[in-house]
């Protein structure tokens, strides 16, 4: 390691140390405390150069990293740790994943938090892989995602608290409806791509959710739609007491009444949800309507000059990708029995990009990891209370840094020659 | 086959074709040549429908088809290359080839067509599950014209196949674009810088100055035409 890199990555992170002062000076150092008579600031200094040393020391190391990859041991076996994730292994890793995933909600462990954390993550994994079709694979940009998760969470209370109908009715529906805004939104956006495309589904996903506050015959306004039915295992519900006339589930299947019925029966549902878009994707992936969408991705002129319709080719992947999305929401409606356009703010669309982003795009397995990695650790991290949306930006900075491209960046060829079959 | 009378085509404000008249005869070799911004490209964009003529008419078989979409173009029967070959980079060989496939019904014939273009261009086999983005320029132009060629054009529009190309590759696309014609019977529509290679292959070639045609006639004609050496052959073209 030369002298002068040294020296230049010292300045570097002592700039980053500056930086750090900036902003961590008035946001930490000055804190106000409410005593009788008013606020007053008590300055906290120390905190704030623990801080500032932390970035100094933090940007120093990446630096001499990055200047030479083989002497700081740290950094670079962590990072050729993460890139010895293949697509290869990535199989293996689905497979167990999935038989852990089947058998979790059975494991001496699992308790009531861990089941309600796990259904979150695999919400997210679920709408992950539906955005997952129009990002990584169509490579179009949607920062407006939740819109579709919102049309489907409210066609699906709308129609059940209207006509009473089930739960395996209203989720076709409720598909079928977001669909039909995917192309909604999909018809205006044709002719954009890149940063306007993103800026215009970025519009979308907040005129929704302003509907939804501002129309309030229908949607009830900011009060939401509260009493959504509650799904029942194919037409026996999970009640303590049913009504007459009636059977529930534990008493059909000779159990004690426990409400983890009801979670561990939403933890399958959502498990073989997420396991159907992932299965449809794969699939959908070597017909000629998903090579046409990772073609449009890469070159649109060529796309063109080789007989593939655009617009037909943009308007099914937004379809489809919002229609996941509509499942995913009449889900999220049924579990939680109320919903409220608070739901539905940009944060979760970012959330699902970043998921798609740090995954990387066009992964399905990357997808998986991303979701229980930015999900997982804000969960962990719910005891730092307002401090957890650090460990969250800090894990899409640890990614950022260690995987540029996301944890699985390599795209895998959906033909493969007679002798790669494994 | 193909009959272009009187094109205007114009980006924005800017004029680049300024009333083209030009036609290809089934099974010719047609070469267009030109300098940079002559409008060749546009041209070949105007055929083929990404880009649409403000005036003139472009009839394909009897069939007006200036205002009609690319993908409507293509399954017609009018393929094009496009300039700087534009291969889906993170694809494989063959997922590049299937999507060439794509308008001609959906692959029905794929087995056969698909080892058409492999006996062609023998080496795109051996590539088969590599990604497109990591074969070298040659290969990726054959690539390319393997492409174009699943969808089973009657005319094949080649733009500039030579551009960034090893000049022994070269050749071997030129003969490669020879063959198509005699032996799969595909008219051939060329527009290229290469001034020299383009006439000795064409049956019949045009010059494009401008926006506009001032030359045409047999390709081994042009080729002695001193107004054409002075500008494009002498020291402009090599080998």
């Amino acid at each position: 390691m030369e002298k002068k890199d040294i020296i230049q990555s010292f300045k570097d992170s002592l700039f980053t140390g500056l930086i750090a002062l900036a902003l961590f000076g008035p946001i930490v150092g000055l804190r106000t405390v409410s005593k009788g008579e008013g606020l007053f600031i008590t300055p906290q200094w120390g905190v704030v150069f623990l801080l500032v040393g932390l970035c100094i020391l933090g940007r120093f190391l990446i630096n001499i990293n990055s200047a030479r990859r083989k002497e700081f041991k740290i950094f670079s076996t962590l990072s050729s740790k993460f890139s010895s994730i293949t697509e290869d292994k990535a199989k293996h890793f689905a497979i167990t994943g999935i038989l852990f995933a089947v058998v979790f909600p059975f494991l001496p462990f699992t308790d009531r938090y861990f089941m309600d954390v796990a259904i979150m993550i695999l919400t997210y994994i679920m709408l992950g892989w539906g955005l997952n079709i129009v990002v990584g694979l169509a490579g179009l940009l949607d920062l407006g995602y939740v819109a579709f998760y919102a049309v489907g969470a409210y066609s699906y209370a709308l129609i059940a608290t209207t006509f009473g109908w089930s739960f395996w009715i209203c989720l076709p529906l409720a598909g079928v409806f977001a669909a039909f805004f995917g192309i909604l939104l999909g018809f205006p956006v044709l002719r954009l791509r890149g940063d306007y495309l993103a800026i215009v589904t970025l519009g979308f996903g907040e005129i929704i959710r302003i509907i939804l506050i501002n129309w309030y015959e229908v949607t009830n306004g900011p009060d939401g739609i509260t009493g959504i039915p509650r799904p029942s295992f194919f037409g026996l519900p999970f009640k303590r007491s049913p009504d007459e006339g009636e059977t529930s589930f534990h008493l059909f299947f000779n159990l004690e009444y426990s409400t983890m019925h009801r979670i561990i029966f939403l933890y399958y549902l959502i498990l073989v949800l997420a396991l159907i878009t992932n299965y449809f994707t794969l699939k959908i992936r070597k017909l000629p309507v998903g090579r046409a969408w990772e073609a449009l991705r890469e070159d649109e002129i060529a796309c063109k000059s080789l007989g593939v319709n655009p617009t037909n080719t943009k308007l099914t992947a937004f379809a489809i990708g919002a229609m996941f999305g509509g499942f995913a929401g009449s889900f999220f409606a049924t579990r939680q029995a109320f919903i409220s356009p608070e739901s539905f703010t940009f944060i979760e669309s970012a959330i699902i990009v970043a998921i798609v982003v740090l995954g990387g795009m066009g992964s399905q397995t990357g997808v998986v990891l991303a979701s229980i990695f930015l999900i997982g650790i804000t969960e962990m991290f719910r005891d730092l209370e307002q401090y957890r949306m650090i460990a969250f930006g800090g894990a899409m900075v640890l990614i950022m840094v260690f995987k540029p491209k996301g944890i699985l960046a390599n795209r895998k060829p959906t033909i493969l020659m007679h002798g790669d079959k494994k | 086959m193909l009959k272009i009378s009187n094109v205007e085509t114009f980006y924005g404000k800017i004029q680049a074709l300024r009333g083209v008249d030009l036609d290809v005869n089934d099974g010719e070799i047609v070469s267009l040549i030109g300098s940079n911004g002559a409008g060749k490209s546009t041209l070949l964009m105007t055929i083929s429908g990404v880009n649409k003529a403000r005036k003139g008419n472009i009839v394909f078989n009897g069939e007006n088809i200036e205002n009609k979409d690319p993908h409507k173009i293509v399954d017609m029967g009018i393929c094009q290359v496009p300039e700087g070959r534009r291969i889906f980079s993170r694809l494989t060989v063959e997922e590049n080839l299937r999507l060439g496939a794509h308008a001609n019904e959906k692959g029905k014939h794929f087995e056969n067509d698909i080892k058409e273009v492999y006996d062609l261009f023998p080496v795109l086999s051996d590539r088969k599950t590599q990604r497109g983005g990591t074969l070298s320029g040659g290969e990726q132009q054959m690539l390319a014209i393997g492409r174009a060629l699943m969808s089973k054009p009657k005319v094949l529009l080649l733009d500039e196949p030579s551009l960034g190309i090893a000049p022994k590759l070269v050749n071997q696309i030129f003969v490669s674009i020879k063959n198509i014609n005699k032996e799969k019977n595909v008219t051939i529509f060329l527009v290229e810088q290469n001034a020299k290679k383009a006439l000795e292959l064409a049956d019949r070639a045009y010059v494009l100055v401008n926006g506009k045609v001032t030359i045409k006639g047999p390709g081994q004609e042009l080729l002695k035409n001193k107004d054409i050496q002075a500008a494009y052959l002498e020291g402009g073209a090599k080998n």
